[in-house]
C-alpha cells in the first residue's frame, strides 16, 4: 500500500514548503489520501523551514510524525536534523552542493544529487528542490513524474510562470540521475 | 465539485463567504490570520462587508451589533482574543443571538505562542463568559469537516438564536488537505422576526441582555437553561472508530482526535483492542454514550493537547465504571501517536 511521510526542509527561501505543496497536489491529483502541514512560528529570511507531506493510499490519521519514512534535506542543518530521524528502509534525498556531509547509515537509501549547481546551470537556483523533488519520486515511485509537472503548471504563481519550463526541466534532471 | 488541496484557515473563510456570509469582523492573530486574509479579499470582492476592527473587543461588539439586526455575520480569532471578545460573547448569549466564532487555539496561558494547543477546552465550554450559559462548541479534525462544521454552525446558530463556536487549533489552521468546498448560496435578504430592523410598520423589538429586577432575569435564565437543555438533548455529535469490540477506549478531540486514528491502528495491529470515540461537540458533550461504552472498556485514556480539560468531562461520563487515565502535551507541543501508543500500553499494563 502506498504510503509515505516526507520532511521537506531547508533555508528560507530554498522552497521547501512549496516542493511539499507541490508532492500535495500531485498526490491528491493521483487520488491519493495528501496531507500537507508547514512548521510555523516566529520565522525570520534564512532561518529553517521544514514541512511533512503524508501521501498514502488510506485516509490519514496524524499528519506530523516522530520517525518520517524519508527526509529531501536542501541545506546542512535539514540533514543534521532528519538523517537520524527516517525509518529504516526509508528515503533520504540530499542537496549535494550545499551539505558536505556523508550519512554513515546503511540501513536506509541515501540519494546524492548536486541539486543547487543543477538548478543554477538552467538559470536559478531556486530551483534545486525540483531536481531534489524529482529525484524522489522517482526513485520512490510514489506519483509520476508527468502528474508533477502538470501540477506545476496548475500551481505555479503567475510571476513566476516564466521558470515553469526551466522548473520542468530541473524535475526532469533529477528523475535521470536516479534512473541512470 | 471536485476537491481542492486547501489550508484550514482558508477552508472555514471561504466556506462562510459560501454559505451566505454577510459580514465579517475581526483583528488579525496567528495561528489564523489567513482567514482575515481570505476574508479581506472575497468578502469585498461580492461587495459584503468585512472589516478589521481595532481590537478583538471592537469586532466582537460590531459582530453583535450585525447579529441583532438579522444577518449572517461571524468573526474568528485565537486564545488571546477570544478572551478579549469574553464580555461580548456574554452578551451575545444573553440576548439570544446566532454568532458564529471559531477559535484556532494556541499555546497559553498569556501570550504564550503560537504552536497548536487544546486549552481553550473549558473557556469554550464552560466560561466563555460571565453569567449561565455554554456556547455550542464544534470540534473539527480535518479540513473536510471545518468546512462542513462552518455550515452546520450557522444552521444551529440560526435555529436556536444561539452563541456556536468552532473549535480548531493551530495545526487545523494551518494544514492543507484535499476538501470539497459548498455550492455558492444566494444570500438571504428576509431577516427573522426578531431582528431590530427599523420598526416600519410594526412594534419595535428590542435586543437585550439587561432586565433590571432579579425575577425577571430569573425568568430569562430559566428561558435559557430550556434552550440549552434542548440543545443537550438534540445536538451532541461524536464519531465512534473500532468499539465494537474494543476492550480499551481512547477519548480525543480535534488534532489530537485524528492522531489517534493513528495510535489505534497501530495498536491494532499489535493486538490490542482499541476503540476511539472522537467528540465532534465540546459541548453538549457525548456523556451517555462514553458512559454506556465504560461498561464494556477496562480502561479509558484521554489524550488532549491541555493539562487535562476535556478530562473532567470524561471521568464525569464514566462515573467510575472503569478507570481513566490521561496523557497530554502542552504548550504547544502536538503528541506524536507513538507516544500516545505508549500511554494505551501503560494503561493496558496497568488495566490487565
Amino acid at each position: 500500500m502506498k504510503h509515505e511521510e516526507t520532511i521537506f526542509s531547508g533555508f528560507g527561501g530554498q522552497g521547501a514548503l512549496f516542493a511539499g505543496q507541490l508532492l500535495a497536489y500531485t498526490g491528491m491529483a493521483e487520488n491519493l489520501y495528501v496531507t500537507w502541514i508547514p512548521s510555523y512560528g516566529p520565522e525570520m529570511r534564512g532561518g529553517t523551514a521544514h514541512c511533512t507531506v503524508i501521501v498514502s493510499a488510506e485516509e490519514i490519521g496524524a499528519p506530523i510524525v516522530q520517525r518520517p519514512s524519508a527526509a529531501v534535506v536542501l541545506n546542512l542543518p535539514s540533514m543534521e536534523k532528519y538523517e537520524p530521524l527516517i525509518k529504516s528502509g526509508g528515503y533520504l534525498v540530499v542537496n549535494e552542493s550545499l551539505i558536505d556531509i556523508k550519512s554513515e547509515r546503511e540501513d536506509i537509501h541515501v540519494l546524492y544529487l548536486p541539486a543547487s549547481d543543477i538548478a543554477t546551470e538552467l538559470g536559478n537556483p531556486k530551483m534545486a528542490n525540483m531536481v531534489l523533488l524529482g529525484a524522489f519520486v522517482t526513485a520512490t515511485g510514489l506519483v509520476s513524474l508527468e502528474t508533477i509537472a502538470a501540477q506545476l503548471t496548475a500551481h505555479l504563481s503567475g510571476r513566476q510562470q516564466q521558470w515553469l519550463e526551466p522548473n520542468k526541466q530541473a524535475l526532469q534532471r533529477g528523475a535521470e540521475l536516479v534512473s541512470a | 465539485m471536485t476537491k481542492e488541496l486547501l489550508k484550514g484557515n482558508v477552508a472555514f473563510a471561504e466556506a462562510a463567504v459560501r454559505n451566505g456570509l454577510q459580514a465579517y469582523f475581526g483583528y488579525p492573530i496567528t495561528p489564523q490570520s489567513e482567514a482575515l486574509e481570505h476574508f479581506s479579499g472575497r468578502m469585498i470582492e461580492l461587495d459584503r462587508v468585512f472589516l478589521q476592527a481595532e481590537s478583538e473587543v471592537a469586532a466582537i461588539n460590531m459582530v453583535y451589533g450585525a447579529a441583532s439586526s438579522g444577518v449572517r455575520v461571524m468573526t474568528s480569532t485565537s486564545g488571546p482574543g477570544l478572551a478579549l471578545m469574553a464580555e461580548g460573547l456574554s452578551y451575545i448569549a444573553g440576548s439570544e443571538i446566532p454568532v458564529v466564532v471559531v477559535n484556532m487555539m494556541r499555546g497559553g496561558p498569556g501570550l504564550g505562542n503560537i504552536q497548536p494547543s487544546q486549552a481553550d477546552y473549558n473557556f469554550m465550554t464552560k466560561s466563555a463568559g460571565h453569567g449561565n450559559f455554554h456556547p455550542l462548541v464544534l470540534a473539527p479534525a480535518n479540513i473536510q469537516e471545518i468546512i462542513d462544521m462552518v455550515g452546520l454552525a450557522f444552521e444551529l446558530a440560526e435555529k436556536y438564536r444561539t452563541l456556536v463556536m468552532i473549535a480548531g487549533d493551530g495545526s487545523i489552521g494551518q494544514m492543507m488537505e484535499a476538501a470539497e468546498l459548498p455550492p455558492m448560496q444566494e444570500i438571504s435578504t428576509a431577516r427573522p422576526a426578531w431582528a431590530v430592523t427599523g420598526a416600519v410598520g410594526r412594534a419595535p423589538n428590542l435586543i437585550t441582555s439587561l432586565y433590571l429586577g432579579a425575577e425577571k432575569l430569573e425568568k430569562v435564565n430559566i428561558r435559557l437553561q430550556q434552550k440549552l437543555a434542548t440543545i443537550e438533548e438534540n445536538e451532541i455529535r461524536w464519531q465512534e472508530y473500532e468499539t465494537e469490540d474494543a476492550e480499551l477506549l481512547l477519548v480525543a478531540y480535534g488534532t489530537v482526535g485524528r492522531i489517534c486514528i493513528s495510535v489505534l491502528r497501530a495498536a491494532r495491529q499489535q493486538g490490542l483492542k482499541v476503540g476511539l470515540l472522537r467528540p465532534q461537540t465540546l459541548w453538549p458533550f457525548p456523556t451517555a454514550r462514553i458512559n454506556e461504552l465504560a461498561a464494556q472498556m477496562q480502561g479509558v485514556l484521554v489524550a488532549e493537547m491541555s493539562a487535562g480539560q476535556m478530562l473532567v468531562d470524561v471521568e464525569h461520563a464514566v462515573a467510575g465504571k472503569t478507570p481513566v487515565r490521561f496523557y497530554g502535551r502542552m504548550g504547544g507541543v502536538i503528541p506524536m501517536s507513538a507516544e500516545i501508543l505508549e500511554a494505551v500500553k501503560q494503561v493496558q499494563e496497568e488495566v490487565s
